[in-house]
């Protein structure tokens, strides 16, 4: 018996009727034309029948659009997949509440862009407090201390720094990409940590618009994060990791 | 208008506080000079260009020699004298003659004397008079096209943002804004560039969620907003960033390309970007300075500080914040009309009351500085993606704005934290904001709150608390307060921070003729 709930359309006022609302903008003037166009589109997007409710120019070529209408589509449930994060998004208050309770002390983060790398445009979004997509940097959560290096740090300092100040994570960032710079620097980064700390190293995370998030592995690193990453989105792994990593101990 | 009934007396109190706390700084400010603050003076002197031949990419010519004169004897004599008498021991016509022969390594910097002393101090003194009259140009063009075209027909004045990383881009975006009703249109910058301890050259195309702040930049965006000023009939203005590194020059810059307004705070180059304490406060005075002798409006950025810290809790420290950059740009020469205070529409909609409580706090604001062009900026954190109710939240962000009688109104974005806004997001805010200023621009002279109502009584408590915060400073240090976390809950030692290095303290016989003659002016 198939479950009756596996198969669904969007609910506007009755089930099953499949009522949507959207807006969009023409590159058309203002007219019955654009509403035609307007109408045109909406129905290859599978509305149907779609009402152009309403229309208004916006400076002499555009026009702006709101549009009613029921869509043809049916939602397989089944086929839904998700990309499962293997973390959950905390807020900055979870995060800090989590690390309290999992670490009785502030988590210490240090990070920097190493190599002969200037960019700190990717981790000064990262950490400082100013943040990137409306999100705070890590210098805002409360139990994290962050340690920001800057730019054009060498290996050696940053494990000299990540020592002295018992690093629970670090975070390196790569921009420039010339030659794989990112890929050989990073690597030389984490077989420093390997051969300096062994199984003490800190958590090794790299950040770039380059990296692909399947080479933790190859790159010797915990975590990858790509372009788009935003601080939230690394302060949850940091816990994710850290609760991982006490699971283990006890 | 006086609605809330302030004590005077507690208001004197509170400005005497602000004043007490911020002399230390000040003192400390004019003692101490910043490899920015001797870059913009030989920008004022003439300098242009860049090298564009050096490993690291293009390194502006003035940060060559500044940086030359800085290893071969120091800053505490300031760059004009090592380098004007270089400039005529070595028989060169320019400063950037100068700087090519620096970069090739000609040219042996050292503190003239004697006769060579007077010689250089008279060089410099007319290169940079010369800089600064074209700033007394722009400012008088400025007001001259004001009286021309007018000043928009409505207060507050409508702020609205544009940030494409392409300045081309940037200005087909800024015209149609103007024409849809943009008074003030700010280019915002790409993110990071506050970091750069130099100022990009020329013209880019390729900025991250924002364009770089450069010369030429700001000269074609001024070139196209002058022409569709024209066209609309008003004088649209333009603003942008002076924080960050280049605080000083990005300020002569402005001056010399005739911008506005610009972003300048006193601490947020030091809460927000980790920026040296004592850079910031420097490069602060030489950029004020800079500002007043130009016309520029200032937009202080206290709205920042309730992004982090609860917009309840800490709304005093928005009103001791706005009471120190009074002072600074006070003592740095500005004139109330130029002090564009910030303060922002950010308490929790779920909070009960929230809107009489920002009705209390933007009151304040104004009644404390009746004078200033308050700039009110738009709910941003608790802007969640839900598009609809965040329209709503704008809606009454305006409304707060047209009751309170704020000056400078920063358009709300449904699209914010979301995407940067589409065209229709845009206009959608615009007709917003048309539709409050038509419906209810005169309703504050309907608006009485209850002299013993929540507003009031709200707005005496804030103020109270500033003065008992403001006490807490002037016991214990400006600096000390902002390392222990007072403002945005960020702690910045004075001795740490970014650009910490490029702090010199001056020399008994330390030389800047644009200081001495802005200092004058005042």
């Amino acid at each position: 018996m198939t479950d009756p709930k596996r198969y669904v359309r969007p609910y506007g006022d009755t089930t099953g009727d499949g009522m949507i609302q959207t807006s969009f903008t023409l590159p058309v003037p203002f007219g019955p034309k654009a509403d035609g166009a307007a109408q045109q589109l909406a129905n290859k997007m599978g509305m149907d029948p779609a009402m152009v409710v309403h229309s208004s120019p916006i400076g002499d070529d555009f026009t702006f659009f709101v549009v009613y209408g029921s869509v043809k589509h049916l939602v397989d449930l089944d086929e839904v997949k998700v990309v499962e994060r293997e973390y959950p998004l905390l807020s900055p208050a979870e995060v800090n509440s989590t690390l309290k309770k999992v670490l009785r002390r502030k988590l210490v983060v240090v990070g920097g862009c190493i190599g002969t790398d200037a960019h700190t445009v990717g981790i000064d979004a990262i950490l400082n407090i100013k943040g990137f997509a409306g999100e705070k940097g890590l210098e805002y959560y409360r139990e994290l201390k962050v340690v920001n290096l800057g730019a054009q740090v060498s290996v050696p300092e940053l494990v000299r720094s990540a020592r002295a100040e018992k690093a629970d994570a670090v975070l390196i960032s790569q921009v420039v990409t010339q030659r794989d710079a990112h890929i050989l620097n990073t690597q030389e980064m984490s077989a420093a940590f390997r051969e300096a700390m062994g199984d003490r190293r800190p958590l090794l995370v790299a950040g770039g618009p380059r990296f692909d998030p399947l080479m933790a592995g190859e790159l010797g690193v915990d975590r990858v994060f790509s372009r788009g990453t935003t601080p939230g989105e690394v302060a949850s792994y940091l816990v994710h990791a850290m609760q991982a990593k006490k699971g283990v101990a006890a | 208008m006086a609605l809330l009934d302030l004590d005077p007396n507690v208001v004197a109190t509170a400005r005497e506080l602000a004043a007490r706390a911020a002399e230390p700084v000040v003192s400390l400010a004019k003692a101490h000079t910043t490899v920015a603050v001797e870059r913009a003076t030989l920008r004022l002197a003439g300098i242009t260009g860049a090298d564009s031949t050096h490993r690291a990419g293009d390194v502006p010519w003035v940060n060559r020699v500044v940086d030359t004169v800085r290893e071969q004897c120091g800053l505490e004599h300031g760059v004009v004298l090592p380098a004007f008498h270089a400039l005529k021991e070595h028989n060169l016509g320019s400063l950037t003659e100068l700087a090519e022969a620096t970069a090739a390594g000609q040219v042996q910097f050292k503190i003239p004397a004697g006769k060579d002393l007077t010689a250089a101090r008279k060089a410099s003194t007319s290169a940079v008079a010369k800089g600064l009259k074209t700033v007394d140009r722009n400012k008088v063009q400025r007001d001259k096209l004001v009286a021309k075209l007018g000043d928009p027909a409505q207060r507050p004045w409508i702020y609205l943002i544009v940030a494409t990383g392409d300045i081309d881009e940037d200005v087909v975006q800024a015209q149609n804004a103007a024409r849809a009703g943009a008074d003030v249109i700010a280019v915002i910058r790409s993110t990071g560039q506050s970091l750069l301890d130099y100022v990009p050259e020329g013209a880019t195309h390729h900025g991250f969620a924002g364009t770089y702040a450069t010369q030429e930049n700001f000269r074609i965006m001024r070139a196209a907003l002058d022409d569709v000023s024209k066209e609309v009939g008003r004088y649209v203005r333009l603003t942008n960033y002076a924080s960050g590194l280049c605080m000083p020059e990005i300020a002569v810059l402005a001056g010399l390309q005739r911008l506005d307004m610009m972003l300048n705070d006193s601490m947020y180059g030091i809460l927000f970007r980790d920026i040296n304490p004592i850079r910031t406060f420097v490069d602060q005075r030489f950029s004020r300075q800079v500002h007043a002798r130009a016309g520029i409006i200032i937009n202080t950025g206290e709205d920042n500080y309730l992004t982090t810290a609860d917009a309840v809790d800490a709304a005093h420290t928005v009103t001791v914040s706005q009471l120190l950059n009074e002072h600074f740009a006070h003592e740095a020469g500005l004139p109330d009309h130029l002090l564009g205070l910030g303060h922002a529409f950010e308490i929790n909609p779920k909070v009960p009351d929230s809107f009489r409580l920002e009705l209390a706090h933007a009151l304040l604001a104004r009644e404390l500085f009746p004078d200033a062009p308050l700039k009110w900026m738009p709910p941003t954190k608790h802007m969640t993606g839900d598009v609809f109710n965040g329209y709503l939240l704008d809606g009454f962000f305006n409304l707060a704005g047209v009751l309170t009688g704020q000056s400078i109104l920063l358009v709300g974005m449904m699209t914010e934290a979301v995407v940067t806004p589409f065209l229709s997001d845009r206009d959608l805010a615009l007709q917003n904001v048309r539709y409050v200023l038509n419906a209810a621009g005169s309703l504050a002279e309907d608006f009485r709150p209850a002299p013993d109502g929540l507003i009031v009584k709200r707005a005496h408590q804030v103020l109270g608390e500033a003065v008992d915060l403001l006490e807490r400073i002037v016991d214990d240090g400006l600096l000390i307060a902002i390392a222990d976390g007072t403002f945005g809950l960020m702690k910045r030692p004075a001795d740490k921070g970014k650009g910490a290095d490029g702090v010199v303290e001056k020399a008994g016989a330390y030389f800047n003729p644009a200081s001495e003659m802005l200092e004058a002016a005042q």
